[in-house]
């Protein structure tokens, strides 16, 4: 209860000097350049130039501490030892292109790369398409959305139980050994079945990542004027035939966007990994490989490399992805 | 060089029987009995809102009918698919593929249909030089002119070789010279090639200009289907009277006219029209006012007269500027009163109400 109590105090003070901070900056600023001496015209002029700045200080600043700062002490500390005391150079690096785990992390953080952001816009696009023309259609989309909601740590746990398995004697309360079994095989142990089980952890994201991609896609399509899809019917064109040359030709920069959003989401990739094998029998990813060294090996030096290099691979889908949603806009 | 010949094809008559079209909150085309003749140039003309567009749809497919029969070429099409029914259409916003080249736009049509790639590119020089793209073909949509996108939608249009073409407000998005321009063209482009053309405006302009026959739709009933000139010469309804015509027909109480002036027959209630124009100013003339207002035109001159109590609007010749509080009278021709029972709101012609619909004999 006093917690709450504390919670709400803190938050309706945070709110209150915020507002205080704007209304008063702003109220100071045209106090210090009043519009109305006879210098009107320069004062309105210079407060015009501050004013942007005492609004998007606090802004700026906040940015300064958490993004900047974080970059650049990684930096720093990827030349230095696993305590951040001694200068090592490029020895960090060197160990990491040389690191067995670094190799393994690689390769399927590119097989998630590839497989996930593919088959989420792709079912995504197939569930916005067929979703937009029944009746029912709001009622399936929100079934679709509603993994969204939930939160990948929480996903993992649902899952975990799909993929459960027991000794072979008892009856499997995992759903996929389950059937399994009832079809009259045998029970496998999914997520330690090495090289597939990457794709049984990928089944998670691609289960919460389509029903943001298809929101977002069936927006997109029902943004397309209906003229253009009446002239392609008149045109003899048939359902499929629109859908592939008249509907998503119009939507693919849409598409674009969600394949990036969900290439940057799959490239930090890391809670499932880490509730449902934390890297074993061959699942390691890039950002658990980060949290092993950071937290298990306890070496910061290693650690801020790793990170590094994940920031290094984000950064310029970022910057194209940004682009892109604003050419949309 | 191939032209126009190579497009030539055979127009085909539509047929609409009882067409009713239902949105749920009232009729949007209500009982449209209407014939296109083959070959012929049909506009669709009324306000906005009257069902214009719905008609057009529904013959197109777009839109299902709620009552009655369609008919194309002798073919009932009323639960055809659309691409069946061998159409081709234009839309207002013109619909084109914003992601495809101008050429690759006019021959969507051939593709799907799987037309050879050698009759293709025979057909679409044989568009683009008739419609004057040649220099635009590898465009995109965004990268020309109204003008120009609207000459493509005309192209995919008449690629096709339909029997039929379909086009819903077309010009409503150019400029004035530009529609004028396009107006001559599109009906010249009708005539050569001779298909069949239903074209929807609410400008009477345009209406009047292409058409041989118009249908004037008023809250989705038909009010009169003719010639632009018996349009204009023989309204068949006051909204007839009203609509064609700038400014529209004068409507006058005949109670406000010396009787003597009147068509023989002419009860004491009815509203008798009178056109702008066919006022002739006339010191003997039947029809007295005072000048209210003068409106000058340039060529020539708008008066708004009191006849008693009656607004009455005269159009006169040139440079009279006649000062208000005048008393003018005016003469007109033998045919230039036209009487509607304000009952019906129909033309009584003789004792007789001309309807000017088609109606079936059944
Ligand atoms: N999809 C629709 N749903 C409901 N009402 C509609 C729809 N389309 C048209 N209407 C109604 O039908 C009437 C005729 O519309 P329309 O044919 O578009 O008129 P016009 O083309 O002559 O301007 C209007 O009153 C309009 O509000
Ligand atoms: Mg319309």
């Amino acid at each position: 209860m006093e917690q709450l109590l504390v919670a709400l105090g803190s938050m309706a003070l945070g709110v209150g000097a915020c507002a205080l901070y704007f209304w008063g900056s702003n109220r100071l600023l045209d106090l210090v350049f009043p519009a109305r001496s006879a210098h009107a015209a320069a004062n309105i002029r210079r407060a015009n130039l501050i004013r942007p700045w005492l609004f998007l200080g606090p802004a700026v600043i906040i940015l300064t501490v958490y993004l900047v700062y974080p970059v650049l002490n990684s930096i720093w500390l990827s030349l230095h030892g696993r305590t951040g005391e001694e200068f090592v150079g490029l020895d960090n690096y060197v160990w990491l292109f040389g690191d067995d785990g670094f190799r393994e992390s690689i390769r399927n953080n590119l097989l998630w790369l590839v497989v996930v952001p593919a088959a989420s816009t792709f079912f995504g696009l197939i569930a916005a398409a067929l979703t937009d023309r029944i009746a029912w259609g709001n009622i399936a989309k929100s079934l679709i959305f509603m993994p969204m909601a939930i939160s990948f740590i929480g996903a993992s746990v649902i899952w975990k139980f799909i993929y459960d398995v027991r000794a072979a004697d008892v009856e499997q309360i995992g759903l996929l050994n389950a059937i399994v079994v009832a079809l009259g095989g045998a029970p496998q142990a999914w997520i330690a079945l090495p090289f597939w089980n990457n794709f049984f952890l990928m089944v998670i994201l691609i289960w919460i990542q389509t029903g943001f991609a298809m929101v977002i896609l069936s927006a997109a399509l029902r943004g397309i004027p209906e003229e253009t899809v009446e002239a392609a019917v008149l045109d003899g064109a048939n359902p499929l035939q629109i859908f592939l040359k008249i509907k998503v030709p119009q939507i693919w920069g849409t598409i674009a966007v969600v394949w990036t959003t969900i290439t940057i989401l799959v490239l930090k990739v890391f809670d499932i990994v880490l509730a449902m094998t934390n890297g074993q029998w061959g699942t390691q990813v890039l950002a658990n490989f980060m949290f092993d060294w950071m937290f298990r090996g306890l070496d910061f030096g290693r650690a801020a490399t790793i990170a590094l290099v994940i920031m290094a691979l984000v950064v310029p889908i970022m910057i194209w992805n940004i682009r892109e949603a604003q050419k949309d806009a | 060089m191939s032209g126009i010949a190579d497009v030539r094809v055979a127009g085909q008559e539509i047929r609409l029987e009882h067409v009713s079209k239902s949105y749920g909150t009232g009729l949007a085309a209500d009982d449209v009995n209407l014939i296109v003749p083959a070959g012929s140039f049909t506009v669709l003309l009324g306000p906005s809102g009257c069902g214009k567009s719905t008609t057009l749809r529904m013959i197109a497919g777009l839109e299902e009918t709620t009552d009655g029969r369609i008919l194309i070429g002798d073919r009932d099409v009323t639960r055809v698919g659309v691409a069946q029914r061998n159409l081709s259409m234009v839309f207002q916003s013109y619909a084109l593929f914003p992601h495809l080249s101008v050429a690759e736009n006019i021959t969507f049509g051939l593709k799907v249909r799987k037309v050879s790639r050698a009759e293709r590119q025979r057909r679409l020089q044989t568009v683009a030089s008739v419609l004057g793209l040649e220099a635009l073909l590898e465009r995109k949509p965004g990268q020309l002119s109204g003008g120009q996108q609207q000459r493509v939608a005309l192209g995919r249009a008449i690629i096709a070789e339909k029997p039929v073409c379909l086009m819903d407000e077309p010009l409503s998005n150019l400029d004035a010279k530009l529609r004028h321009e396009m107006r001559v063209e599109i009906r010249a482009l009708q005539q050569q090639l001779g298909f069949t053309m239903v074209y929807v405006t609410h400008d009477q302009v345009e209406a009047i200009t292409m058409a041989d026959q118009v249908v004037l739709l008023n809250g989705g009933r038909i009010e009169q289907v003719a010639d632009p000139r018996t349009l204009y010469a023989r309204p068949a309804t006051m909204f007839a009277a009203r609509f064609i015509g700038t400014p529209p027909m004068n409507l006058i109480p005949a109670s406000a006219l010396p009787v003597e002036a009147l068509p023989r027959g002419t009860r004491s209630d009815d509203m008798i029209g009178v056109r702008p124009e066919a006022l002739i100013l006339d010191a003997s003339g039947p029809v007295r006012g005072v000048v209210r207002s003068v409106e000058y035109l340039g060529s020539d001159t708008l008066v708004d007269l009191d006849v008693d109590g009656a607004l009455v609007q005269a159009r006169l010749p040139g440079q009279d500027m006649p000062a208000p509080g005048t008393l003018l009278a005016f003469g007109h021709g033998p045919d230039d009163l036209h009487v509607f029972d304000p009952a019906t709101g129909r033309r009584r012609e003789g004792g007789v109400v001309e309807t000017g619909l088609p109606r079936q004999s059944n």
